[in-house]
């Protein structure tokens, strides 16, 4: 049975500490007064914890068994790919975590040699002409997308203010395409969760910048229009966006250069199983092929004359990140690839898929759940409704928290909002068969309890280090407090309500 | 393929096929058009796949072909060498932490949720500001979310920066802006160094949303007049941001001192390894109004409570987000840096209320005795007048550029070379007296 840590741990400012300090500072013997100019100078020492090296450890190490990771059990998020981290890519750290990112390009040829293959293997796999591992995170990757279509029709005198996103797609979609600074239509999906051919021809037309997509989509459903999609949106010289969220379900399958994308971003912390570090930090790649190629941020490794070297896409957008990305975390995935190799890499499209359809084919006649177009293959996830359940009262919400209770984490849910009452599961092909086996019993035996005991599974979660939290009182502006300052000032009569 | 450590069903594709009621795995892919399936192995890799000993080595080859230094390079620029202690290490890799997900489920989740709580409340009684969000990418793309943030606040197109900015994070910020046709102004810089605060009152006009202050500058400067600058924005209704090394707070006033209204910075120097230019952690605080927090990109930590009246931890105002606002967000981010976030809240810990204060002075004195030592040996002399932390332009007699090749070819990385006769030298604790001394000697024998 499932009960995870309580340790009632206290704040870091409420263990009682005093005069201590964790960490030697090295000392060298410089006779040199501070003359920093006093109008400058900190008056107040800042309200940092004072403790020894051993309060701290312990501290931290009470709040990490008090947490949940892909290492403790399954995670069956959504559009998120939890799977397995293999712990050889901590290997890799080794080669970049001493080297400074404005090191002369010479002294660092390892890592520009890595950062080459990786940039190539990318490219392979997405069947792009060109990638930039430059971007940090798959909303980064969009952003720089949507840039790249907003130089390229600028640069051509067009003038296009819209962009088109699918309504299953991610929130990031929309986000990503008005920070450029573009109008965004949404296009609906049809009864099969597709996206609604009759509906894009109508609303294509030369105000069209391009059109953000993610095949499979959130849905799980591949695209399988996707070359007449690419036609529609060509005829208007716009521009087809692959958002890479989903690729792991039809990696080696197909590749969305071949289906007529443009511009693709590849998340690498889920595809490639980079750690997902509690939110980040991620890791991501931007790729493109023909004329867009040369709209890609800047640098680009290549190689000339037996060296490594930085260079700038001709037409290149300017710099997403401060330096190159997160350098740390391509190298993990670098590993990934090396140990998979092309048979293993070939394969997660395949196994992903299997497992999905697996866990589909023993959860689609369960009552309490419906299921779109239960007929047709998912691929890397599915999007079950608990609208049955809900209407006697047991939400989707509740199912994520009696999830919680036997020891999984829980799947996305009210994601997407064209479903109701959203469950979305991705197993990923990490899970062993009887892992999956273990989730779906106890999806049945909630769904079970559900119809008998209603009141049980809204209580849960019960075995989790705290039970189900006041959203309200978290939320409201005379009881909010997102730090430790605040509560402290707000004692102290120092602050108000906010607004 | 047979079998792989890390794919588990490898074996079991016949029994689950079985169960899904299909023949093939290629009926699972039926709706996959067959004009764009692949019908090959990608490319990718070695050929085969690589076992964890030949990971290794290959690994150990990419190694050997990055450049050794004797000792740690004299580079900031954004992000300086600094000693990362063991416990930040070990903290974040503990896997709970590193293998987690964003905390959607606050139940389950509650040592990483307070453990960024308290990354949020350290950076905010470091910064002295209110409320910090848990983590953006990077300094430049924390200037740019501030930016545009600004931007969505009075709806205003203009933002005037230092000449001193940091030349990086202004390309980034040119390239987050350039959909918004964000303008951004130069203001120049005086004999000191220090923004030119006449200069600033000229261009200073109602087309300004905000204005930006890098604290110390790119050229490790102080800027000492922050107080005129802010009273000039007040009075213009301009919005202020502050980008400052979080380390050098431990010497000089916060920004909410100041009352700024956003503040940023990286937290690469509490507690990160250099990593080749990331994983870093952008950081983002602001004072307690509603109107600011409210136009906060990045996700937020909140004290609440659960069922039982017990304290518990969770997201907050997560209305703001892209999954619930889309188009209308305040930013597109998601993922964010949370674990490097984490790795700040350790360190600060860890050095608390005197470490950072003893850090900084070290650091100083550090940077200063080998200022000092160069002007000493007539090598040239700093560039600005106005003091710095941490790093100094240095106007070398001779050109750079041919002492920093006979730095490299004897294993020492110099400052960064700005021009032929300026370079950017970065001091820290993780250089020793003797490294410097070392440094200087070198720079001696190519200047003599």
């Amino acid at each position: 049975m499932f009960i995870q840590a309580n340790w009632k741990e206290p704040l870091i400012y409420e263990i009682n500490g005093k005069n201590r300090q964790g960490y030697y500072i090295p000392e060298e013997n410089i006779n040199i007064s501070i003359d920093i100019p006093e109008k400058i100078r900190r008056k107040n020492k800042p309200e940092l914890p004072e403790l020894s090296e051993l309060e701290v450890v312990r501290h931290f190490i009470r709040l990490s068994q008090m947490s949940f990771g892909v290492d403790v059990g399954m995670m069956p998020l959504g559009s998120c790919t939890m799977k397995y981290n293999p712990k050889v890519e901590e290997l890799a750290t080794e080669i970049t975590e001493n080297i400074h990112p404005l090191q002369d390009q010479n002294t660092a040829q390892g890592i520009l040699e890595m950062i080459f293959e990786m940039q190539e293997w990318l490219a392979e796999i997405t069947g792009m002409t060109e990638c930039s591992i430059q971007v940090p995170a798959g909303a980064a990757g969009e952003l720089t997308g949507v840039l790249m279509m907003e130089k390229y029709h600028r640069e051509k005198h067009r003038n296009r203010d819209t962009m088109l996103v699918a309504d299953t797609a991610h929130g990031t979609n929309p986000a990503s395409a008005s920070m450029a600074g573009f109008k965004v239509i949404y296009i609906k999906s049809n009864e099969e969760g597709l996206v609604d051919i009759d509906i894009l021809k109508e609303i294509v037309n030369d105000k069209i910048a391009g059109f953000m997509l993610t095949n499979p989509n959130t849905l799980g459903l591949f695209e399988e229009n996707v070359l007449e999609i690419s036609k529609i949106i060509h005829s208007v010289d716009s521009l087809l966006y692959y958002d890479g969220a989903n690729l792991n379900g039809i990696l080696g399958i197909a590749r969305p250069g071949d289906m007529g994308f443009d511009i693709v971003h590849v998340n690498l912390h889920k595809t490639f199983a980079v750690p997902h570090g509690g939110g980040g930090p991620g890791a991501g790649a931007i790729c493109a092929k023909g004329e867009l190629a040369k709209y890609l941020p800047y640098p680009i490794v290549k190689k000339e004359n037996n060296k490594y070297v930085f260079t700038v896409p001709e037409k290149s957008i300017g710099k997403i990140a401060t330096f190159y990305g997160n350098i740390g975390n391509v190298v993990r995935a670098y590993t990934y690839i090396l140990g998979l190799g092309p048979q293993g890499i070939s394969e997660i499209g395949k196994m992903s898929t299997l497992a999905t359809n697996y866990l589909i084919s023993k959860l689609k006649s369960e009552k309490g759940l419906s299921l779109l177009a239960p007929n047709r293959p998912r691929k890397h996830e599915v999007v079950f409704s608990a609208k049955p359940l809900a209407e006697k009262g047991v939400t989707a919400l509740d199912i994520a928290k009696a999830l919680l209770d036997r020891g999984f984490y829980a799947p996305t849910i009210y994601f997407p909002t064209t479903v109701e009452e959203a469950l979305m599961i991705e197993p990923t092909e990490t899970e062993p068969k009887e892992t999956l086996d273990k989730f779906i019993e106890a999806l049945k035996e909630i769904l079970k309890e559900s119809e008998n005991n209603p009141k049980d599974i809204q209580d849960t979660p019960k075995y989790t280090t705290v039970k189900r939290l006041d959203q309200v009182k978290a939320n409201h502006p005379s009881s909010i407090t997102p730090s430790y300052r605040v509560k402290r000032l707000r004692e102290q009569g120092k602050i108000n309500i906010l607004k | 393929m047979e079998y792989h450590p890390w794919l588990p069903n490898l074996k079991y594709i016949n029994e689950m096929l079985k169960e899904i009621g299909v023949n093939s795995i290629d009926d699972l892919f039926k709706d996959v058009p067959e004009e764009i399936k692949l019908h090959r192995l990608l490319n990718v890799g070695y050929g085969k796949p690589l076992s964890e000993y030949e990971i290794y080595l290959r690994l150990q080859e990419l190694k050997s072909k990055n450049t050794s230094f004797k000792i740690p390079p004299f580079l900031g620029g954004g992000v300086c060498p600094h000693y990362v202690p063991e416990v930040v290490k070990f903290v974040i890799s503990r896997s709970e932490f590193y293998t987690s997900y964003t905390p959607y489920q606050p139940e389950i989740n509650q040592g990483l949720l307070q453990a960024l709580f308290e990354y949020q409340s350290l950076i905010a009684d470091l910064f002295e500001m209110e409320v910090v969000n848990s983590s953006l990418y990077d300094w430049g793309s924390a200037l740019a979310e501030a930016v545009l943030m600004s931007y969505r606040i009075n709806g205003k197109k203009k933002i005037i920066v230092p000449r001193s900015i940091n030349p990086n994070h202004k390309k980034v910020l040119e390239t987050w802006t350039s959909g918004r046709e964000i303008k951004i102004q130069e203001v120049n810089y005086d004999k000191n160094g220090e923004i030119n605060i006449e200069e600033l009152e000229k261009i200073v006009d109602d087309e300004v949303s905000a204005i930006y202050i890098q604290q110390p500058n790119y050229y490790g400067v102080f800027e000492t007049n922050i107080e005129e600058i802010t009273d000039i924005a007040r009075k213009k209704n301009i919005i202020t941001i502050m980008g400052v090394n979080p380390l050098s707070l431990g010497l000089i006033k916060p920004p909410g001192e100041y009352d700024v209204d956003i503040a940023i910075g990286d937290g690469q120097e509490l507690g990160l390894p250099l990593n080749y230019g990331g994983p870093y952690v952008g950081i983002m605080a602001t004072k307690w109004n509603y109107k600011l927090i409210r136009q906060m990109p990045g996700r937020i930590v909140g004290l609440t409570q659960d069922t039982d009246g017990n304290p518990g931890y969770t997201l907050i105002l997560q209305t703001r987000e892209q999954f619930a606002r889309r188009e209308k967000a305040t930013s597109n981010i998601t993922t964010n840096e949370a674990l490097m976030a984490i790795a700040n809240a350790v360190y600060l810990s860890l050095l608390g209320k005197n470490g950072i204060e003893n850090l900084a002075k070290e650091i100083y004195k550090r940077s200063h005795y080998a200022k000092n030592l160069m002007e000493k040996y007539d090598l040239g002399k700093i560039k600005f007048y106005g003091d710095f932390f941490e790093e100094f332009l240095f106007s070398f007699n001779k050109n750079y550029n041919e002492i920093h090749e006979r730095l490299l070819s004897k294993g020492i990385h110099g400052g960064l070379p700005i021009d032929n006769n300026n370079a950017l030298f970065c001091i820290t604790e993780v250089h020793t007296k003797s490294m410097i001394d070392n440094l200087i000697n070198e720079i001696k024998e190519e200047v003599y």
